[in-house]
């Protein structure tokens, strides 16, 4: 009897609470619907450009897959590389043909190795097939997929610990009457939203550069670039989760439901930050991507750690992270005027 | 004594639908202990808070300390203590008491006077270094208080500080709200303990956001006939 009782009880609460009803069933259908989309998306059409190849070999080469570009010279190839409009090129160098890669994806130098090699089957049929000089911009042929997956992973998870930590933090001093008593002080809104970006600020400058240290010296996860830009990143990033944070938590009246903001939140930035290729994701989810702070934390993560790039490859990343922290912190000031007018 | 320390004009308030507060008017005169009594559910919450600051009312202004609330140069001056203990399990009491020192700019030795005097107050002075997650309801109750009187208030709105207390304790607080009155401070109490409300100078009674009755407890039960505050309640509630 207790049990039933119990059990009722339960299900009366449930039905209480309209949100976390619907998040039990909406939030796996979604997240089942992203990794669909994700995985089921085109096959990825390497980008591959062409450098001095004599027209009668054009002719007899079929890329099927790949999108081609022809160049006169290989320094523009090469600036077209760096920019990642092209993912290889091809060159053809006393006759020994060489296949540059942009490198820093194995995936995508899988995608161009095999392109090339498929077209050049009908040429070489007779002799053993993929005898290239293969020369790579960034990364080399040792490089694993972890190496290029490594600094996402690394932005994601201070990402998710930093949100989630700040949020039930934030919450629980709602929920406890602590907020209250704040404002009940001459305390200024903006006070108690600096005092939090401070407080936590300190506390993920820690995090970040253990987190940071640990991947490249423990796990030697592949780091080109300067350790105190990653730190920077890392701790912008850090910023950004925050503040999101917190001004989620404003709209969460218990534990549970700040724990469901991490389907609605953070599971979907892992798809479209960088992790998986965003140019093989359907065109009508794409945009979600720069819409999360992710995606700029693990694009300049990428450019540091993996290409070794600095300051002029990562500004504008950087400050779009700052921006969107600002945004969430003046957010967050007038949200709490629903517990003080003033 | 004859200044108003708080009018209360013409106050409402109502959340959607649901009106909790009716057309109220007060005047609570500097130096006196007045107390709000009713159930719960009544809006003494909703009333003091709107003194506090922390809430406004629909209808209807406050005035408090000579300025319109809500005010952060007056909510300076005014010291408050809510239902809920807002404490912080996880610090210590003194570290507790620092913090909410702090927000009030108290420092140096200055804020180390205070802290002993108010923890002396409400005898937590064994108990200091304690994280409060190890104290019991009611010395929780007590740190609440202590953090309230810190900055030395002129007006001091308590939302229930005597519950889950014990009586001979809650005596020692009470000498000690005495005390204060003494100095000069006002102190606003909200309590639906009928015999804790006889302590007070005068009483408004709060019955459905309305408030129905204004008078010392003697003049209460003068008027109505009755032995008791709780007689007194019942005669005008209407029963």
């Amino acid at each position: 009897m207790r049990v039933r009782a119990l059990t009722i009880r339960i299900l009366r609460q449930f039905f209480r609470d309209k949100r976390t009803m619907a998040m039990m069933i909406v939030a796996p259908i979604l997240i089942l619907t992203m990794l669909n989309l994700v995985f089921n998306g085109k096959d990825y059409h390497p980008k591959i450009g062409l450098v001095k190849v004599p027209e009668l070999i054009i002719n007899q080469l079929d890329f099927k897959d790949a999108k081609i570009t022809k160049y006169e010279n290989s320094k523009l190839a090469n600036e077209d590389l760096k920019d990642r409009k092209l993912d290889g090129y091809l060159l053809f160098d006393k006759q020994v043909p060489g296949i540059t890669l942009e490198g820093s994806d194995p995936s995508k130098n899988k995608a161009v190795m095999t392109a090339v090699q498929k077209a050049f089957k009908p040429l070489m049929q007779k002799g053993n097939q993929g005898d290239f000089k293969v020369h790579y911009l960034h990364g080399s042929d040792s490089m694993t997929q972890f190496d290029y997956f490594g600094p996402v992973l690394l932005g994601y998870f201070a990402f998710f610990f930093v949100f989630l930590i700040a949020g039930v933090s934030f919450l629980r001093e709602r929920t406890s009457g602590t907020l209250e008593r704040l404002l009940s002080s001459p305390l200024r809104r903006w006070e108690i939203v600096a005092g939090y970006v401070l407080g936590f600020g300190v506390f993920t400058m820690i995090q970040a550069a253990i987190i940071t240290w640990y991947s490249i010296y423990v796990l030697d996860m592949m780091m080109k670039g300067s350790f105190l830009l990653v730190l920077l990143i890392n701790l912008l990033l850090s910023l950004s989760a925050l503040t999101l944070g917190i001004l989620l938590s404003a709209f969460a009246n218990n534990e549970m439901q700040m724990i469901q903001f991490i389907p609605l939140v953070i599971v979907p930035q892992i798809f479209f930050s960088g992790l998986f290729d965003l140019d093989t994701i359907s065109d009508w989810l794409s945009w979600i991507g720069p819409l999360t702070p992710l995606y700029y934390g693990a694009n300049a993560l990428r450019e540091v750690m993996v290409r070794g790039y600095g300051w002029s490859h990562i500004y504008i990343d950087l400050l779009v992270l700052l921006a969107l922290s600002v945004l969430f912190m003046v957010l967050n000031v007038a949200a709490l005027k629903k517990y003080r007018n003033i | 004594m004859n200044n108003p320390v708080i009018t209360i004009k013409n106050v409402s308030k109502s959340f959607g639908k649901n009106q909790v507060l009716e057309n109220i008017s007060l005047e609570i005169h500097s130096g006196e202990i007045f107390g709000f009594l009713g159930p719960s559910g009544a809006g003494k919450t909703t009333l003091v808070k709107e003194l506090v600051g922390l809430d406004t009312p629909t209808k209807g202004e406050n005035f408090v300390l000579g300025g319109k609330m809500p005010s952060l140069g007056l909510m300076e001056r005014v010291g408050y203590m809510s239902q809920a203990d807002a404490l912080y399990g996880e610090l210590s009491a003194k570290e507790n008491l620092e913090f909410f020192a702090a927000l009030y700019g108290l420092k140096g030795p200055n804020r180390k006077k205070r802290m002993e005097m108010v923890m002396e107050m409400v005898q937590l002075s064994d108990d200091l270094n304690k994280l409060v997650s190890n104290y019991s309801g009611g010395m929780k109750r007590r740190l609440s208080l202590a953090a309230a009187l810190l900055h030395e208030p002129e007006l001091l709105i308590l939302d229930e500080p005597t519950v889950g207390i014990d009586p001979v304790l809650r005596k020692s607080i009470w000498d000690g709200f005495y005390d204060l009155k003494k100095k000069g401070t006002t102190i606003i109490v909200t309590t639906h303990v009928m015999d804790e409300a006889e302590k007070c100078d005068r009483l408004g009674m709060v019955r459905n956001g309305k408030l129905i009755a204004v008078g010392s407890p003697e003049e209460l039960k003068e008027n109505t006939n009755s032995g008791t505050i709780e007689d007194a309640f019942l005669v005008y509630g209407g029963a």
